[in-house]
């Protein structure tokens, strides 16, 4: 690059101040970024690469401080500028994507006159185009009917829909430097597609220098110039992105990148060299008897009432008043030993079908027989006393929210043989615990902490535990990976392949993940809008999907360059 | 990935040693909680062993002695029955505490309970728990427990009672709200997967993680308790005279202050405003020691 790069950072160490001494968050740091360049940083949690962003930004926690190091913004000496140059600088000439894009907005006041806001504060607009302007700026994020949706409040729209409205909030006073920290975290794979893409086409227009800030290597792969990896608040790695896929440098990086699930491998080509056991893959057993039989089931949650009487005239919803059909006419077996994938985005009923097969929902109508009893006939509220409570158990989608903070692991993990089981007597409880966590690979010496003392992948591990303390029969796992890194869901997806072979047990795999679901799963059932768009064995799905739905979903998984 | 390995994560000490520890350093921070704390020994103190610390008998009058100045036998002085003011306030302080304490513990009971089940079931439960409390919050607090004590016979019970019905909607409303958001949590899930009934869920799941906010709320609260008890004993309801207590004794030394003889009313007031201080800065010590995560 001949000219002046826009953003230049050199040397970089920002320190937390914490009760044991400060600690180092980002360790001498150096990038810089051109104008009209993509970069994205790239890291698993804990890796300083949002840290790092919030510096740029000088939006750092009260806790943490430039320590050493020099920012510099177009010529602007960011670590030492005042608070009311930052100001200026915020969302005029740098801006921010953030994570969660309901977070971000203010819940209480109508996304147009949010845009407005920034806007004028920007001197962009004056009172009197103000209106204009952010219907323009609304039209830009492609926002179907902007004059409507300028006058909706974000409750009212979708998570896709929120996050064009934080985009179009980021764009709105053509900033020189978009920063977007995980921007399609949480959002489906097509919308994660359409916003990506969004981003990109919107800021190459511009002209925009862009930082993409996520833990997805094929997601920043796709769509960006250059990638920095960083690992603990260093940073290991720096290179084209197209490079950085063809011969990865850094040991860190390459571990980073067989931990991404990605077409045509199995589940082992997950795990770096030194996790490989060497002994082979335990073989899947061909699938047994029907364990599960799920006919034509409907669920509808009814209309909403009373108090809503006031989100209703807001909404101006005629279809208020139906009954909403979460799951419509769904029919589909689990035979023994064998996974079922359950794949669709959010809203497309796969959670609420899982919650009716573990029976904490009850169905509208249709039959779910488990284990050759109708097991859809006993009520939700009663089924806490079934027998077939102990036989089909659940592994949740976060592990930190699954776990009571005031319970320690073992605790938490004998939860269901107190209840159900048949041990009894504190010792061979314990005994029990320290062989399910020998069996899920958690230290014993860590039964006795509490969920905030453990890693994101042992509190997991606790959780698998607690699923299969009773010998279950079927297991339900409900994006059990989706909060985890790369190289902990890498480590986890192959636990829970290994359990399944050893333990004899079925799982429904509840997923949004196409990949991961291909890797664990015999079967797979795409699911749209309550209802089965396609299903068949995995490979096929993948390999050669019939609906156009499924082809839709595959197409919008990241592409790194290979 | 090494996230398995034991070493690679600091060793954290854990239980009550680990709560000590922490509480130390909290006090240690701030100078404040430290305060607080020393006060509230000396006020259990107070409590637990007045009667035998006091130098006099609080009830004994000596007229010859009648309203006289602090001195070095009667520290606080003496009122206008010749009683010791220094061992009147001491010995009081059993009884204030007393009346707090147990009112806070049966509006804790009591109202966390009814909090937990509004939040936890919803519907009818909560409409009808939570309406009572905005009915309760709709009167001018001591006016209400005013007539809450006249209404039910002037006796030290009547004011717990009454005490604890006014705290009712803070206690209900906090717990309520503090069970809402853990109602649909993963770990309330997974405890019904494990064959945990409803009322379990509620009692051995949720209401431990109310413990650290609810044990705060009754610190802030034990300072109202103490200054609504003496404020109805100041205006005549409640304890009677000769019994030692904060109230009654400012109401009694009033009457003194225009002529003069400012100790009768300003001892008992003391005790009384560092009781109320001692809880209020207590319950920000106690927040730090039990929810680190809504430090200020």
């Amino acid at each position: 690059m001949t000219h002046h790069p826009l953003l230049t950072v050199s040397d970089l160490t920002i320190e937390f101040a914490t009760r044991r001494g400060p600690v180092r968050a980002v360790e001498k740091i150096d990038l810089t970024l051109g104008k009209g360049e993509t970069l994205g940083i790239v890291g698993e949690s804990g890796s300083g690469k949002s840290v790092t962003s919030y510096a740029v930004m000088r939006l750092l926690d009260r806790a943490g401080r430039i320590a050493q190091g020099h920012i510099s913004f177009s010529g602007i000496s960011i670590d030492q500028a005042s608070e009311a140059q930052m100001q200026d600088l915020r969302g005029r000439e740098i801006s921010m994507i953030f994570q969660n894009p309901r977070a971000a907005l203010n819940p209480i006041r109508k996304v147009g006159h949010q845009i407005e806001d920034v806007l004028l504060r920007h001197v962009q607009a004056t009172h009197a185009n103000a209106k204009q302007k952010a219907i323009d700026i609304l039209t830009q994020v492609r926002i179907a009917r902007p004059e409507e949706r300028y006058h909706a409040y974000p409750f009212q729209l979708s998570g896709g829909m929120c996050q064009r409205i934080v985009i179009a909030l980021a764009l709105a006073c053509q900033p020189q430097l978009l920063i977007a920290d995980e921007p399609t975290t949480g959002l489906d794979v097509t919308t994660q597609k359409a916003m990506m893409d969004l981003i990109v086409e919107l800021t190459r227009e511009r002209h925009m220098s862009t930082i993409l800030i996520t833990h997805d290597l094929g997601l920043a792969a796709t769509y960006c110039d250059r990638i920095i990896v960083m690992e603990k608040g260093t940073l290991v790695e720096q290179a084209s992105a197209a490079a950085i896929f063809k011969s990865p440098g850094h040991a860190y990086t390459k571990k980073l990148m067989r931990a991404t699930p990605r077409s045509g491998i199995g589940l082992r080509d997950l795990l770096p060299d030194d996790l490989q056991t060497g002994a082979q893959p335990v073989p899947r057993k061909p699938p047994g008897v029907v364990l599960l039989d799920v006919e034509n089931l409907v669920k509808d949650y009814p209309p909403t009432h009373g108090a809503s009487l006031m989100s209703r005239l807001l909404r101006q919803d005629a279809g208020a008043d139906k009954p909403f059909r979460a799951v419509d006419g769904l029919s589909f077996q689990i035979k023994a030993g064998e996974s079922l994938g359950l794949v669709g985005e959010s809203g497309c009923g796969k959670s609420t079908t899982s919650m009716m097969v573990m029976r904490l929902l009850d169905p509208t109508s249709g039959r779910i027989t488990f284990l050759g009893q109708d097991t859809g006939a006993i009520p939700a509220a009663h089924f806490a006393r079934s027998p077939f409570r102990s036989r089909i158990q659940m592994v949740f989608q976060d592990p930190t929210d699954s776990l009571n903070p005031r319970f320690t692991a073992e605790r938490s993990i004998a939860d269901p043989i107190y209840r159900l089981g048949s041990i009894k007597g504190s010792d061979a409880i314990r005994h029990r615990c320290e062989e399910l966590a020998t069996l899920v690979g958690l230290p014993v010496a860590l039964l006795d902490r509490f969920p905030h003392q453990l890693s994101g992948g042992q509190k997991a591990r606790v959780g698998i535990a607690r699923a299969i303390a009773l010998d279950p029969a079927l297991v339900i796992l409900d994006e059990p990976t989706a909060a985890l890194d790369v190289s902990v869901q890498a480590v986890v997806l192959n636990l829970l392949e290994e359990l399944k072979a050893r333990l004899g047990m079925s799982y429904l795999f509840v997923s949004h993940d196409l990949h991961v679901v291909r890797m664990l799963c015999e079967r797979v059932i795409v699911m749209r809008a309550g209802r089965i768009v396609e299903q068949g064995s995995a490979e096929t799905i993948i390999e050669a999907p019939q609906a156009d739905y499924t082809r839709e979903l595959i197409a919008a998984l990241p592409h790194p360059p290979v | 990935m090494s996230e398995t390995s034991v070493d690679t994560i600091p060793r954290h000490a854990t239980g009550l040693a680990a709560t000590l520890q922490h509480a130390r350093y909290v006090i240690g921070e701030n100078p404040v909680t430290g305060l607080s704390v020393s006060l509230f020994a000396l006020l259990l103190i107070a409590a637990l062993f007045g009667p035998w610390l006091v130098p006099y008998d609080p009830l004994a009058s000596d007229t010859n002695l009648a309203l006289h100045t602090p001195t070095p036998q009667h520290w606080f002085g003496t009122d206008q029955l010749g009683r010791d003011i220094f061992s009147r306030v001491v010995v009081a302080t059993r009884l204030d505490m007393g009346i707090a304490i147990a009112s806070v513990a049966a509006v804790f009971i009591i109202g966390g309970f009814a909090g937990l089940i509004a939040g936890y079931f919803g519907g009818w439960t909560d409409r009808i728990i939570s309406r009572l409390a905005d009915t309760i919050m709709a009167f001018p607090l001591f006016v209400l427990a005013m007539g809450i004590v006249a209404a039910l016979g002037n006796t030290v019970t009547n004011i717990v009672i009454a005490t604890a019905i006014i705290n009712f909607p803070l206690y209900a409303r906090v717990a309520r709200t503090e069970t809402n958001v853990r109602r649909d949590a993963g770990f309330v899930q997974a405890a019904r997967l494990t064959g945990n009934s409803e009322m379990r869920i509620l009692l051995t799941q949720i209401a431990p993680n109310l413990l650290p906010i609810m044990i705060v709320q009754m610190s802030l609260t034990m300072g109202y308790a103490i200054l609504n008890a003496a404020g109805l004993s100041f205006i005549g309801l409640g304890v009677r005279p000769p019994t030692p207590e904060w109230g009654i004794m400012v109401a009694e030394g009033s009457g003194f202050i225009v002529s003069g003889e400012w100790w009768i009313a300003l001892f008992p007031g003391l005790a009384l405003m560092l009781a109320v201080f001692c809880f209020n800065l207590l319950g920000d010590g106690l927040r730090d020691i039990f929810d680190p995560q809504r430090r200020t």
